[in-house]
């Protein structure tokens, strides 16, 4: 059964994702949204992962949330602390999304998943090194292109074109 | 080597009430920055249920896959963001209903 660490990590992780849509500032969204990432940095450390975790706290928590909240400051005042939303369409979400979690847990529940139980030793870090520059080296070398041609197309998207073309935030 | 103390099923509950609460925040909200919030959950569900489904076989794929997803939106949400920008910039605003040319 689940012990105090999983419960309180799974706690943690689904309490801040529902802080990060439902808090009314963005800012406080965004600092929630970084808690619920690193508790699934802490989910991937109970799984014996401990360098995809570490991966996660660097990429993750490290940088897309200092990005996003750098982004939500480069906004007006008014918009991060303001929720627009229609009340029959919140509703309508809260159902879609009570119906989804009980049907997948339903499904979950019922199938074959439950009798899975391991006794073998962890993946070791060596072995995910080694996959990466043995048979996934094709995909290593296109993922760093990716990488690059993403990060020069933000940078041309976001780039301001002149000073009186176009009209710019304030 | 340590023994795992949990269980397959109770990571892959976790990962599929993420899951819906990823989707949830996508309907709902009318703000894109929250929407890409709402991406990221679901994302980082997928993750979980990759390193898990690893852990249980074992097999050293699952971690790979996990760290190539993770690095794929690192990127997505840069270009997320910039997109952001640059509509905020085009209509002063981040509410989606508000991305009149957007509407096809």
């Amino acid at each position: 059964m689940a012990d105090a660490i999983f419960l309180a990590l799974s706690v943690i992780t689904i309490g801040s994702a529902i802080a990060a849509l439902e808090l009314r500032s963005l800012i406080y969204g965004a600092i929630a949204l970084m808690g619920s990432l690193g508790g699934i940095a802490g989910f991937f450390l109970l799984l014996d992962s401990p360098f995809v975790a570490m991966f996660q706290l660097a990429v993750y928590v490290g940088s897309i949330a200092v990005l996003i909240l750098f982004t939500v400051m480069l906004v007006r005042r008014e918009l991060i602390f303001t929720m627009v939303e229609d009340k029959r369409r919140k509703f309508v979400g809260i159902a879609l999304m009570l119906v989804m979690m009980v049907a997948l847990g339903a499904i979950i529940l019922d199938s074959g998943i439950k009798q899975i139980t391991t006794d073998e030793a962890a993946v070791d870090f060596r072995e995910v090194g080694e996959d990466f520059l043995t048979y996934y080296w094709p995909a290593l070398i296109l993922m760093a292109l990716i990488l690059s041609g993403a990060v020069t197309g933000a940078l041309v998207l976001a780039r301001r074109v002149d000073e009186d073309i176009g009209q710019r935030a304030n | 080597m340590r023994i795992l103390a949990n269980e397959l099923i109770e990571f892959v509950l976790v990962s599929a009430a993420l899951l819906a609460i990823g989707i949830y925040g996508l309907t709902v909200k009318r703000n894109a920055i929250r929407m890409l919030f709402g991406i990221e959950i679901v994302i980082n569900a997928a993750n979980l249920n990759l390193v898990a489904f690893g852990r249980f076989l074992p097999h050293s794929g699952g971690q790979t896959l996990a760290l190539f997803s993770i690095a794929i939106a690192a990127a997505e949400v840069a270009i997320g963001l910039s997109l952001i920008i640059v509509a905020y910039r085009m209509y002063n605003n981040i509410d989606i209903a508000d991305f009149r040319s957007l509407k096809g």
